[in-house]
């Protein structure tokens, strides 16, 4: 099992003829991603080489590549000027998940997508995030595939980079995962930690989850409660930040200590309050799910 | 990025709001001459991107042009909390009543914008909310149907119940919303939002951020940047499109990514070293950037080594590999350079640094703590 993305994810991708979305695009159908369209506004009626050989169609919209292809899941790699636009276009176009990576994305845009799709009951992940990855069945997004295996742990986490890092650790002390999230570090996301831990609650493989969170918000706070009263499989945590300065936005969007709750230290204590592990460092990470595992 | 407040009222009074005259000065003389202009008192403000600059005397009241000239000269080139006040704002003096707080923010938990008001004004507002939080009313804003009439009503009650006052305060709850949204705002701030003895409802402090990733298409908002109010290197990695800020420690820290590049300062510090600065090459992968990073860690003579921590998604490792070799035939380093690269392309990103002479790492743990050692040691 897995959350969120499987074998019978269809994906379409939109930007798929750019610089990024080309590349990854290539990534994802040789990791095994079985994607169905692509959507550049222009370019319809062409086709996207994949590897093997695969030809993808291109659509000039949403609209025309999900009625085409029964596609039921987008990733957008296009550029901040127009990527809540393509979100929105997304949530219209009969997709139930949407995936947004770009980063730099007006927060004020942001607004009004994110509440587009609440109203249309789609799903958005991110923006500004690496999108997700299933081990064994179906990547969305950038995460490299070659870092990640199959088996229990769930993992979350407001980084890319750093997921990768977390991941790469787990794979080498030779535990696997069912599904590895990058909700993204801009302070308007779609979908939040508590979100997928409601989802890794009710899959049956997942045994342990690793939550990565950041300084700046209180998402981690909202979350390490649902952990502590409602998921029952041990939670690693580590937060990002330690050492940041006060006031200074740190790289994300929204990764900025203001106001209360929002510094490193404070989240690490609620997660300990909670009964969440909390690894000091990112090596830390596998060694303690190993003994949560073992336990 | 913040703006100075003569700024932000620039915005405000664009948006229609009732902003007393006011005119930025950089010298004494033209401090005078704008005072002599309006004639009657005038204050004379420091514009620098910190709080509690009236506390720190940045401040003043003044009579007469002579004495607004006087303030400015004292003001003028003084420091408040380290930053040097390069200029000084010279507006009206207004005959205050009463003293009230607006603010729209952006919600991050709700999604929305939220209104914040308080006829508690001129205080700091975290201490009213900690203090007494039943005095700030508090509405979020659907961003689809804007600020309603009934709403801007609803904030302005809870600050007056004077009729007239409350029908101006309505007018500025609507102005202030509107420039926040078309200036991209994650902060919009009147304090004090003023009554006078004479009736007037005028906003006579302003205090704005707008979001960085809204600039691109505000380009007249984007040239309100005051790049003397900060370090040089910031600047110039701004232009570069990295995102950077500079610290106090030694180990210069080039990584991919805000989340690994904080987790990267933290285990700095965890294995006893200092970090010098954050910085992220960001999501794309382009060699000039790595050329532009090296160039502007380097710059702060405080850096001892120079630590790599590049784990590859978007980020081709290849490409970084390539930008470091470049990078270091191209300017003159003068610090060790410790490397860590994995992820996408790994294998040729090694392959390149190897035949270029360096040792490249994969372990976190171990480049973090190469990069100590070596700081260290110099």
């Amino acid at each position: 099992m897995s959350i969120l993305i499987d074998e019978n994810t269809r994906l379409v991708v939109q930007g798929i003829t750019g610089r990024d979305g080309s590349f990854h695009t290539l990534q994802m159908m040789e990791y095994g991603t079985n994607v169905v369209a692509g959507v550049t506004p222009g370019k319809g009626g062409q086709f996207f080489d994949g590897p093997d050989g695969k030809k993808v169609p291109i659509f000039n919209s949403m609209d025309e590549a999900v009625a085409t292809t029964n596609a039921n899941t987008s990733v957008i790699y296009v550029p901040p000027a127009f990527a809540a636009g393509a979100v929105m276009e997304a949530a219209d176009s009969g997709v139930d998940f949407v995936v947004a990576i770009t980063e730099g994305i007006p927060v004020q845009d942001m607004t009004r997508a994110q509440a587009f799709a609440r109203d249309r009951g789609v799903r958005v992940l991110g923006p500004n995030c690496p999108g997700l990855i299933t081990p064994g069945k179906a990547k969305v997004g950038i995460l490299p595939g070659q870092i990640v295996t199959p088996g229990p742990v769930g993992l979350v986490s407001r980084s890319g980079t750093l997921t990768y890092e977390a991941v790469h650790h787990l794979t080498r002390a030779g535990i696997g995962q069912t599904t590895c999230v990058g909700i993204g570090g801009d302070p308007l996301i779609g979908t939040k930690f508590i979100d997928c831990l409601e989802a890794f609650k009710d899959d049956p493989e997942t045994k342990a989850i690793v939550m990565i969170g950041e300084i700046g918000g209180s998402d981690e706070q909202d979350a390490a409660e649902y952990v502590r009263d409602h998921i029952k499989v041990p939670v690693v945590g580590f937060i990002a930040g330690q050492t940041a300065p006060p006031g200074r936005t740190m790289g994300h969007a929204g990764a900025i200590v203001s106001g209360a709750g929002g510094t490193a230290a404070e989240k690490m204590a609620f997660f300990e309050e909670c009964g969440i592990a909390v690894a000091k460092r990112p090596v830390e990470i596998a060694e303690l799910i190993r003994d949560a595992l073992q336990a | 990025m913040d703006l100075h407040e003569y700024q932000a009222k620039e915005i405000f009074r664009g948006a229609g709001m009732p902003v007393p005259p006011g005119e930025v000065a950089t010298t004494p003389d033209e401090a005078e001459k704008i005072a002599r202009s309006y004639g009657g008192m005038t204050v004379v403000k420091a514009q620098v991107h910190i709080g509690g600059r009236g506390k720190a005397g940045g401040v003043k009241l003044a009579k007469t042009p002579e004495e607004a000239r006087a303030h400015a000269e004292a003001i003028l080139g003084m420091d408040i909390k380290g930053h040097t006040v390069g200029k000084v704002l010279v507006t009206t003096a207004e005959d205050i009543d009463t003293e009230a707080y607006v603010a729209v923010v952006m919600d991050r938990n709700a999604q929305m914008p939220m209104f914040m008001v308080s006829a508690e004004g001129g205080v700091d507002i975290e201490q009213v909310a900690e203090e007494n939080p039943d005095a700030i009313r508090k509405l979020h804003v659907d961003p689809r149907y804007g600020l309603l009439p009934h709403q801007a009503y609803w904030l302005a009650n809870h600050l007056y119940d004077d009729p007239s006052l409350i029908k101006q305060a309505s007018k500025v709850m609507t102005q202030l919303y509107a420039a926040f949204t078309k200036a991209s705002c994650s902060l919009a701030e009147v304090n004090p939002l003023i009554t006078t003895k004479g009736g007037e409802v005028k906003a006579i402090d302003a205090k704005v951020s707008i979001d960085d990733n809204a600039l691109f298409r505000m380009p007249e908002i984007a040239n309100y940047r005051d790049t003397d109010a900060e370090p040089a290197a910031e600047t110039e990695a701004r232009e570069a499109g990295l995102t950077f800020i500079k610290l106090d420690g030694n180990v210069g820290c080039c990584v991919n990514g805000a989340g690994l590049a904080m987790a990267t300062m933290d285990l700095v510090k965890y294995y006893g070293g200092e970090p010098a600065n954050f910085l992220d090459i960001g999501g794309s992968s382009n060699p000039q950037k790595v050329v532009d990073a090296l160039r502007i860690i380097t710059s702060d003579p405080a850096v001892k080594v120079i630590l790599f921590n590049i784990f590859g998604g978007i980020t081709r490792t290849d490409d970084v590999a390539n930008g470091i070799v470049e990078a270091t035939k191209s300017i003159d380093i003068g610090v060790p350079i410790v490397i860590r690269l994995t992820g996408t392309n790994e294998e040729q990103a090694l392959e390149i640094l190897k035949n270029a002479g360096f040792e490249a790492y994969t372990s976190m743990d171990e480049v973090v703590e190469k990069a100590v050692q070596l700081a260290n040691q110099a």
